[in-house]
Parts: structure tokens; sequence; C-alpha cells
């Protein structure tokens, strides 16, 4: 049943590789680790779940709902509190560790909120058929996160190697300064790369949570610690590397379960990311570079 | 002629520290304008106060009768005053192509820009050779033609320069200096800050003399180059 692992890993690797996405990107252009980046995913799918339960919204419409919810915390976080501490020359630590505050402060008002225990999304949202292809099944679920993880890898690849608001994005990763130099509104491109990380963040959590069937408050750490391993083994603030090391990290978590046993999931699957940062530091496709100012 | 650019009473502090105290100095249209002076007089603070880089603590900053002083960066590249800053700012991880794409940034008309890249490229064959090279892999004086050549496809009206002969070999200076002779010629303006006091007072028709943030003398280039002062402190003796 090879086949069948490869495409639950295929899934959960592009679920991996979507909440990575964000989180290398706000890294990337911002220069900053936001560790409230699980936060906004868990926000994503509970603005989601209340537009099913609540509003009795299609699945559809409740993506959009958590798409807007999410960027428009982003977009709060980043105006709010990131830019506060970059006016003020802030070093590198001190945003991180105020999106630590972030994390525990919308963390605890969710379990205050809706309480800890698991929710779930009604059943029927999705159509649990199973598309089958000779011994292989992938069910409609699947396949849909496979598809739009990879075509949005795809838009935005496209988008920073062949689009002037990539160049731009590029050049502000590189140096603020030279960027802000040949007209680019460094600021306002932080506020739309803070918006949309963070809202491709909530479609991830309402993926995961559709694929797990669980939405509760602490369900986005696990998801940040795996989103910094992705990003770091993919190379910190790259696309790419941000899809590979999705992939990866997912395709090492389902072959460990499925031929060594549950309870090494997590052991293989970090011991693998420790034995490639042993061969190539700077991840696999980081460059060896440091941020001017 | 009226001034196109008109600085009065400039300062600029980095926290206690007064960089720029109370600058005043105008930049006519058509020629070229050098602010020369030591390491640390206050050269750069003043570009990048010129650029909104840096906030002025007071003064004024009037660029073809507009207040600048609250606007943004961006915004005043749209004015037309665009800066080549120091050490180039050259994107290394970008292509010379990108760089030159990027320099275009505030411009929507796709032909208007395709013939100043044009332009640059014949201004600068050496770029045209390596329009695919990662902008990190050129040498320093390729650098300084690209950074040059990035900040004419803004189309500027004044063009500022932060040093650009810093870390170069002379004859790659001389080069650089000739360029920018050539490219005012053509009718642009340029404000030239500078330590290779020599150089700049050389090709400039007016300058001024800028120490510890303060300007203590104003003079035609040529009439500077022979100003006892600036012969002693400037070039050696």
């Amino acid at each position: 049943m090879l086949e069948q692992q490869l495409i639950n890993a295929l899934s959960l690797g592009s679920v991996y590789a979507l909440f990575a996405l964000g989180f290398t990107l706000v890294f990337g252009v911002l220069g900053v680790i936001n560790l409230s980046h699980g936060t906004v995913f868990m926000l994503g799918a509970y603005a989601a779940l209340q537009a099913v339960t609540r509003l009795n919204l299609p699945l559809s419409a409740a993506l959009l709902v958590a798409f807007v919810f999410s960027g428009a915390l982003g977009l709060a976080i980043d105006v709010l509190v990131l830019r506060p501490l970059r006016q003020r020359q802030a070093p590198h630590l001190i945003p991180m560790i105020a999106t630590i505050g972030i994390a525990i402060f919308f963390n605890s008002a969710t379990q205050g909120l809706f309480g800890a225990e698991n929710l779930r999304f009604p059943s029927g949202l999705v159509p649990d058929q199973q598309l089958i292809w000779g011994d292989i099944q992938i069910s409609v679920l699947e396949a849909g996160i496979v598809i739009f993880s990879f075509s949005l890898m795809a838009a935005m690849l496209m988008v920073m190697k062949k689009t002037q608001l990539g160049r731009a994005l590029r050049a502000i990763a590189e140096s603020p300064k030279a960027a802000a130099l040949l007209g680019i509104n460094v600021e306002g491109l932080f506020m739309l790369t803070s918006f949309i990380a963070a809202a491709l963040g909530g479609i991830g959590g309402v993926l995961i949570a559709l694929y797990s069937n669980a939405v509760f408050p602490l369900m986005g750490q696990p998801m940040l610690h795996k989103g910094i391993a992705v990003i770091i083994l993919g190379g910190m603030g790259d696309i790419r590397g941000a899809l590979v090391g999705g992939l990866f990290l997912g395709f090492a978590e389902v072959l460990a379960v499925a031929y060594i046993g549950s309870t090494m999931r997590d052991a293989i699957a970090f011991g693998l990311l420790f034995v490639v940062l042993l061969l190539r530091p700077q991840g696999l496709f980081g460059k060896v570079l440091e941020r001017k100012a | 002629m009226s001034a196109l650019l008109e600085v009065a009473g400039l300062e600029v502090a980095y926290g206690h520290i007064e960089a720029v105290r109370g600058i005043s100095f105008e930049v006519h249209a058509g020629e070229i304008r050098t602010l020369v002076g030591a390491n640390g007089a206050g050269k750069s603070t003043t570009l990048l106060a010129l650029s909104g880089l840096v906030r002025a603590r007071a003064g004024s900053i009037r660029f073809d009768g507009e207040e600048l002083l609250r606007l943004k960066s961006h915004q005043i590249v749209d004015r037309g005053l665009v800066q080549v800053a120091e050490g180039r700012a050259i994107l290394t991880t970008l292509s010379v192509k990108e760089n030159l794409e990027l320099g275009a940034y505030r411009r929507q008309d796709r032909i208007g820009i395709a013939s100043d890249l044009e332009k640059v490229l014949t201004l600068f064959p050496l770029l045209h050779e390596r329009i695919d090279t990662m902008a990190g892999n050129l040498s320093g004086g390729e650098q300084q033609m690209l950074a040059i050549g990035r900040a004419l496809l803004a189309r500027p009206r004044l063009l500022l320069l932060d040093e650009p002969s810093m870390g170069l070999a002379p004859l790659v200076v001389q080069g650089i200096f000739r360029t920018l002779g050539e490219i005012n010629h053509d009718g642009l303006t340029i404000f030239l800050v500078e330590q290779n006091v020599r150089q700049a007072l050389k090709i400039a028709q007016y300058g001024y003399v800028l120490e510890t943030g303060r300007i203590v003398l104003a003079d035609s280039g040529r009439r500077l180059l022979d100003e006892p002062k600036v012969l002693e402190a400037y070039l050696g003796g």
C-alpha cells in the first residue's frame, strides 16, 4: 500500500506547505519570525466554523470568511504591534517575543470564549466521496487540499519571479532602505504581506480542521512547531523551500507511521530534519546572506 | 534662475546627536552642485533627509516649490527626486535586468520605460553584456553603473548621488564622473555628495563644504578648488 501512503503524505505535506508559505513570506519580507502564525491559523478555523454553524454558510463562503478574518488579524498585528517596534528599531528578538504574547493572548481568549473542547464542522460539509484510481483512494477533501496548495504555491512563485510586485518584495527582503529609495512603498507592502500571509494561514486552519475533524484552541501550536521546522529545512524566506520542506515533513511523518510506528512519528520526522540541516545548514534553498540595514 | 531645490535651516538629529545643524542650500535646474566634506560631516544624513528616509527636526525642503518634509520616500520619488544611495544599494540577489526594472517601479508608461532602458544600456554597454547576471556578481564599478542606470529609469528631475566614488579605483571613478558629466549635459540636474573633494569640485559648477553639520564655505567649484582652507583640509595642501 505504498501508493496510498504517498497520497496521504502528499495531502498532509500540502497543508504543512500552505502553513509554512505564509510563515516564510513574513520572515522573508518583514524579517520577523511571527510566532502568532499558529494562532491566526487556529482563529481562521474558528471563524469558518462560526460562519458554517451560526450563519449556515456553505464551505466556500466559510473559507472566504476565514481568509478575510485571519488576513485582517494579520494586518492588525502588523500595524498595531510590529510597526511601532520597527519604527523604534527594536532588535530582532523583540518582535518575535511580541508575537508570542499575541499568540498566548488569543489562545487564552479563544479558550475562554469557546471552551477547550474539540469542536467539529457538521458532517456532509465536504462530500465524503472517495476518488478511486486503481488501488489508490483519495478523498475529495484531500484532493482539494493538494490542488489548492500546489496552485497557490505556483501562483505565488510566478508573482515573485515575474511581476513588479514580486521584484519589489524581493527588494524589500534584501534591503528595505534600498527598496524605499526606488520608490517602493515599503510599509504598504509590509501590510499587504501581513494580510496575505495570515489569510493563507487562516485557510490552512480550515483545511486541517476539516482533515483532522477537530477545531480546538491549541490546534495551531503543533502546526507552528512544524512550520518553523519546515521553513528552516526549506531555507528561511524561500517559497520553494516552504513547498519542498512541507512535503518532506509530510512524507517523513506518514512513512514513519506506516513503517515504524505512530509513536515514533515526530522523532523520525525531526531526526531526518536534523540530518538534513547537518548537511546543509542554510536549508535546502537558503542562501547564506546577511540582511542589510 | 529660480532654484529647483531649496533647503532652508535643515536640522537632523539621531537622538541627542545633531548630525545636521541648520544648513541651507539650493540646486538650480540644469547644473551639477556638490556638497563635500569629511566622513561624518553629515553629508549622507542630509541626503537621507531629502529622500524622506530620516525625518528632519526642523527646516524646509522645497522641490519645485513644493514642501517635501512630510512626504514619504515613495512620494518623493514620484516628484522626481531620486537618490543613488551610499554603497550603491544594489539588490545583489536580483539580476541586473530586475534591478533596472525596479528603477521604473513608480512608472506605468511601458513604451517610455522600454526606450529609457535602451538609453541606459547604451550609456553603460557593460550592463548590456551582463543583463542576466546576479547583480551581486558585478564588480564595484559595474554596480555603481547599475545604481546610476537604475536611478535614471525613474526619470528623475534631480538626481542625488551619495559618494559614487566610494571604494572604486581612480580610473573607474574618472569614468563614472565622465558619465555624470554627459548625463548632466543632456539636461539632468545633479546634486552630488562626495568625499572625493577634488573630483567633485572639478565637475560641479557650485559647491558647499560641510563640516560637523554646518556649511562653512559656499562658492563656485573652481574657486573652492583654489581656496586655501579647502586645499589644506581636503586636498592635501
